[in-house]
């Protein structure tokens, strides 16, 4: 399954299911038997080919993505929504969308420039205030066609563009289901876990049960992460830059990676010339600080594909970078 | 005490890099105790089998991280870019002397903005001549510490950094080293990364499922000009939680613990803190439950280079634990 066919399927937290059906599908064309846990998550075991006894390594991405949930009708048939996942609204104003699993199209209204006083043009919109309009004439037919509680989605086609960047959405953090499908594919000497898990972008809940039921002995988190490498801002202050290769953490507002797991991914990086960075940015968190304090403790290390705009409708990563988290996460896994 | 309190202050010893300050406590303990193993999270945990038929496990937690500023990125003229490991003020971050495990030195520093400085606007100065002799000195994910030995300050009382919670380490090697037989089983836990959550605690209750659990930890106090909360005084005795943001002590524990100080004939304080949280916390919502309490050290200045304490007071938590285990 390629980057495009991940990306453009919809699956806002809570709601993985499109997702989890289409990773289901393809692990069992490839011969796996994937199982499926009470969160929802996917978990593959894969035995290594190394000597017993083996270690057990968590590698986990999660399926889901930010996306919009219905809470509410307006008299005149427009939805009213919340956000699943963290947005900024601001990048949500004209957006087209899909409305459920029937993909109804939709688009995130706003009062066109001419009728905005100079003070609405110096406010963000907040969800009070956005709405969701999918053509429907009444409150009744909006009801009807996308009740409360209905998921909606970016519409957002992949696209590959200039030299080997690609644009869509999701890449948060479906670039790291791409990378684990691509590692269920390696011989290994250590017992792989491949868990796809839920709900990461509302409090990392999948990766919590995942954690706790496989028992692991090392956790290893692929992500996409922020990155802020724009023309303006400081070269200090961009976090990780897109195309300088997967980006290590040392530390985020979750976990703090196992120290030696992260020395040991910097020097392979090094001695087999894979591309990578560190992340110098602790913001944010992930499934890695659920993982680490599972049960009695497990160390874990993060390692990101490099987003620009992440958690909007237009995502931006080079494709090498892709290649870097798969590259470096095999000689990590090969080396352990 | 005092030497031994300066023995376990001496090592650098960050939330995630807490393996310096385990070696030291390991040599001290090691002749006193059944087993010490360490976890995965880096947790030093030392048993101590009871003399009972089935005996209770008592876990003891004193955390051996402190906080300090992690280098998140050089200018190109080698100053270093930090953020905080755990709760850094920002009235503590000017001109401080600070130290890398390495041993480099620095200064932090904040640079002139318009308003109040923020974390974003600090910078170490490591003496480094620009971006790259930087980097020979220092590694991006680096953590550097408040700098400075431990002194005397008047007859009983002690300053250091990392006195939170250095001292309550002593403690805690001090009553494995002097209690004796106990009926009780004693899990020491040494703990990781409490100042940023309390992690370390949380794990090792899950491993360890023990019947008691009580952080030892330092507290706030009232008692210098301009501070009256929490209702805290140094050489006044050991603090016994009641409450504080992250737990609310077992009301049958807290008496026993109390009592035990009566018993030893020691001073304690009634502390309930309206700021913070400790290693009880975490144990507290363990497995299915624990009912915990929190012995606390007064410490003035406490998150600063500075943190003072008094030496009566650790006095008192030791009697009052080897009471409790009498």
């Amino acid at each position: 399954m390629d980057l495009k066919t991940l990306t453009e399927i919809n699956a806002p937290s809570g709601h993985e299911q499109p997702i989890r059906r289409a990773l289901l599908a393809e692990l069992k064309e490839k011969g796996f038997q994937p199982t499926i846990d009470r969160m929802g998550n996917i978990i593959v075991v894969k035995e290594g080919v190394g000597p017993v006894p083996r270690k057990r390594v968590l590698v986990s991405a999660h399926m889901d993505e930010v996306g919009l949930i219905v809470t509410g009708h307006t008299e005149d048939g427009f939805l009213k929504v919340t956000q699943a996942g963290g947005i900024d609204t601001r990048v949500l104003i004209s957006k087209r969308v899909l409305v459920g699993d029937d993909n109804i199209p939709g688009v995130i209204g706003a009062v066109a420039i001419h009728l905005q006083s100079a003070a609405d043009r110096a406010r963000v919109m907040g969800y009070r205030e956005i709405c969701v309009d999918i053509g429907a004439k009444s409150k009744g037919e909006a009801e009807g066609k996308a009740p409360k509680g209905t998921y909606i989605s970016f519409d957002t086609p992949y696209v590959e563009y200039g030299e080997g960047f690609a644009c869509g959405k999701a890449f948060d953090d479906r670039v790291g289901c791409w990378t684990i499908l691509r590692l269920l594919e390696e011989e290994l000497p250590c017992d792989l876990v491949a868990a796809f898990v839920s709900e990461e972008e509302v409090g990392c809940r999948g990766a919590s049960g995942a954690a706790f039921a496989q028992e692991p002995d090392i956790g290893i988190v692929l992500e996409g992460t922020t990155c802020n490498d724009l023309g303006d801002i400081p070269e200090i202050a961009q976090v990780c830059k897109c195309g300088s290769g997967v980006a290590v953490s040392f530390m985020d507002n979750a976990s703090i990676g196992n120290r030696e797991l992260f020395r040991k991914a910097i020097a392979i990086g090094e001695k087999e010339g894979i591309a990578h960075q560190v992340k110098s940015s602790v913001s944010g968190g992930n499934d890695g600080g659920v993982i680490q304090r599972a049960r009695e403790g497990i160390p874990t290390l993060v390692l990101s594909v490099p987003c620009r705009y992440i958690h909007s409708p237009s995502t931006v990563i080079k494709l090498s970078d892709a290649e870097s988290q798969f590259e470096l996460t095999r000689a990590l896994l090969r080396a352990l | 005490m005092f030497e031994l309190l300066k023995k376990v202050l001496a090592p650098i010893g960050p939330s995630g890099l807490e393996g310096p300050v385990a070696e030291v406590i390991r040599e001290e303990i090691k002749d006193y105790v059944d087993t010490i193993e360490v976890d995965a999270l880096g947790n030093l945990i030392a048993t101590k089998l009871g003399k009972a038929e089935n005996p209770r496990k008592v876990m003891l937690s004193a955390h051996m991280d402190h906080i300090g500023y992690i280098v998140t990125g050089v200018e190109k003229e080698g100053f270093l870019r930090v953020t905080n490991v755990g709760g850094i003020g920002m009235n503590n971050s000017y001109n401080r002397h600070v130290v890398f495990a390495g041993g480099v030195n620095g200064v932090v520093v904040a640079q002139p903005v318009a308003g109040q400085p923020a974390l974003k606007d600090l910078f170490v100065d490591i003496g480094a001549a620009d971006r790259e002799d930087a980097l020979k000195m220092v590694s991006l994910g680096d953590v550097c510490v408040y700098a400075g030995e431990c002194f005397r300050l008047g007859e009983h009382r002690v300053a250091a950094p990392a006195m939170d919670d250095r001292c309550a380490c002593a403690l805690l090697v001090k009553l494995l080293q002097t209690v004796g037989d106990t009926q009780d089983t004693i899990i020491a836990v040494f703990s990781v990364q409490e100042e940023v959550g309390c992690r370390g605690a949380k794990v090792a209750s899950f491993a360890k499922e023990p019947d008691i659990g009580i952080a030892l930890d330092v507290t706030g106090w009232g008692d210098t000009p301009g501070v009256t909360q929490p209702e805290i005084k140094l050489g006044e005795g050991i603090g016994v939680k009641v409450m504080d943001r992250a737990s609310i002590s077992n009301p049958e524990l807290r008496e026993a613990l109390m009592a035990a100080g009566e018993k030893a004939g020691v001073k304690t304080q009634r502390e309930v803190l309206p700021y913070g949280g400790t290693d009880a916390g975490a144990m507290q919502t363990s497995r299915a439950g624990i009912p915990v309490c929190t012995l606390s050290v007064p410490c003035r200045y406490v998150h600063s280079a500075c943190e003072v304490i008094d030496m009566r007071d650790m006095d008192a938590g030791l009697k009052l634990l080897q009471a409790y285990f009498a």
